[in-house]
């Protein structure tokens, strides 16, 4: 069936060429916070392999997860958000032959490992969230351009694999080297576009806690989630998590591409960060490195109505790996904070989900707000802290319910 | 029996595999003066929807960022002459309403 152009009001009058575009799930539900055209264009689609997520582009790719997606605190791989840069996506298909090369000027020798290669070193194993940099970009104000996400550019899930550090003793690294850089099977449409190639510090590919994984939650990765393998860079942003890995190197000199010296970059000293990426560091920015403490309410949703009886709010906190010390609920718009019960530690690099029991006797219209804070004691703010690209949206969330 | 066709196609839809591309509706942008200049330079690497979805916050000056990135950044091929109708049909459909 080719693509046809389909207004909004077609879908909703439910004529024939409607219901016969079986990837269109319904409308979204959208925070009134993001822009009129985002509004407009952001409708729950299905990928294939995937339960409905709610499309902001087409192609490339990049898919949301929905709110009910994180009433659990691992997300389901089929709920599990989708973001490409480049719209050359590889099919499973063309997949079927992958291997990884591992190499680079400073490495000892180059090595191609096959997924049996790989699955014969030691296997590792962590639960750890993978948040895009931008989640929450929408939300900006005032608004920032590029992809408008909404609170679903992230998912937390058990990655299996085999440490980084492991490959590559396999390779060798030679005394100089200062970072190793990833690249995927996924591309550009022209060639004139800068591959998306990423790097981390030695120092980080080194420690051990960096794994290529070839599972997510039991099960092979999906195609949209980097099969057959990806990097998983626990504590970091996404843009490090490089799916379908076919290339390692070791390098001398820190990478210098558009994906690292222009983009992902913010404003330097205002995200200090426990690691810093010092070998990318510039006068004025610095690369976006670390996720910042964060949380969200799952339940109940925005402008439901509750019982005067008392109700339950429930949500998710997570941080770049200092662990979730606790988390604070106001039920009158931050006058009053108390702390919420922290349930199950899937691990510091993990959701971690909070229940809080708002007590009997309120009625009328709740602004209800919760406030992570971490180990190390950083808090979540009241007010944006702003930066150009529209990162590491991390403010307050509020709700608002009606009790009676 | 209408409706045994339309399962009959659902099932055979690719989008409905566990495998396959992504699916994809062509985005029509508003009519206007420029529209073919986008159409023809800017919808071979991207869909239009980012458009749709940046819209209407950016002015001029960011609508030119966001030309001159995907020329400087992204390795599009467009004339001066081109970038400016791209610029401009943006600005003037996809821009902050006239306040």
């Amino acid at each position: 069936m080719p693509a046809q152009s389909l207004n909004r009001r077609s879908m909703l009058l439910g004529t024939g060429a409607a219901a016969l575009l079986a990837h269109r799930a319904g409308a979204a539900a959208l925070n009134p916070a993001l822009p009129a055209g985002t509004r407009e264009e952001a409708i729950t689609v299905v990928l294939p392999g995937k339960q409905p997520l709610i499309k902001l582009s087409w192609r490339p790719p990049n898919y949301e997860t929905p709110l009910e997606g994180f009433t659990t605190p691992l997300t389901a791989n089929n709920q599990f958000f989708v973001r490409y840069h480049l719209a050359n996506v590889p099919t499973e298909a063309e997949l079927a032959n992958w291997s990884l090369t591992v190499g680079g000027e400073a490495a000892g020798s180059e090595v191609k490992f096959s997924l049996d290669d790989l699955k014969g070193l030691p296997v590792s194993e962590v639960t750890a969230v993978c948040q895009c940099s931008g989640n929450r970009r929408g939300l900006f104000s005032p608004h920032v351009p590029g992809v408008q996400w909404g609170i679903g550019a992230m998912g937390n899930a058990v990655w299996r694999g085999v440490k980084l550090s492991d490959v590559l003793a396999k390779a060798g690294v030679k005394p100089g080297a200062v970072e190793v850089a990833f690249r995927g099977a996924d591309g550009p449409v022209v060639e004139a576009t800068p591959v998306f190639r990423k790097s981390i510090p030695l120092d980080r590919a080194l420690d051990g806690s960096v794994l290529l994984a070839w599972e997510m939650n039991g099960e092979k990765l999906p195609i949209w989630n980097g099969f057959p393998v990806r990097v998983i860079v626990p504590g970091w942003t996404g843009t490090y998590w490089i799916k379908h890995v076919t290339r390692i190197d070791v390098l001398a000199k820190p990478l210098d591409n558009f994906w690292m010296a222009k983009a992902y970059r913010v404003p330097r000293g205002v995200f200090p960060a426990t690691q810093p990426f010092v070998t990318q560091d510039n006068e004025k920015t610095s690369p976006i490195t670390e996720i910042i403490v964060n949380s969200l309410i799952t339940a109940p949703l925005d402008g439901a109505a509750v019982g005067a009886a008392g109700f339950t709010v429930r949500g998710l906190a997570w941080d770049g790996g200092q662990g979730i010390a606790k988390v604070d609920v106001s039920l009158d718009g931050g006058a009053n904070w108390d702390a919420a019960a922290l349930g199950e530690d899937l691990g510091r690099f993990a959701f971690r989900p909070w229940s809080f029991a708002a007590p009997a006797g309120r009625t009328g219209s709740l602004t209800v707000l919760a406030r992570a804070t971490n180990a190390a004691g950083a808090v979540q703010p009241a007010k944006l802290v702003a930066n150009p690209a529209g990162y590491h949206h991390n403010v307050i969330a509020a709700i608002t319910v009606t009790a009676g | 029996m209408k409706a045994l066709v339309v399962l009959a196609l659902l099932a055979a839809t690719p989008a409905m595999a566990a495998n396959g591309p992504a699916p994809e509706e062509l985005v029509t942008l508003k009519p206007a003066a420029g529209l073919e200049v986008v159409n023809q330079n800017c919808g071979g690497c991207h869909s239009l929807d980012y458009v749709r979805m940046n819209a209407p916050f950016l002015n001029a000056d960011v609508w030119k960022a966001e030309v001159t990135k995907m020329r400087n950044a992204f390795g599009a091929q467009l004339t001066d002459a081109d970038a400016a109708a791209i610029q401009k049909y943006l600005t003037d459909n996809y821009g902050p309403p006239a306040s």
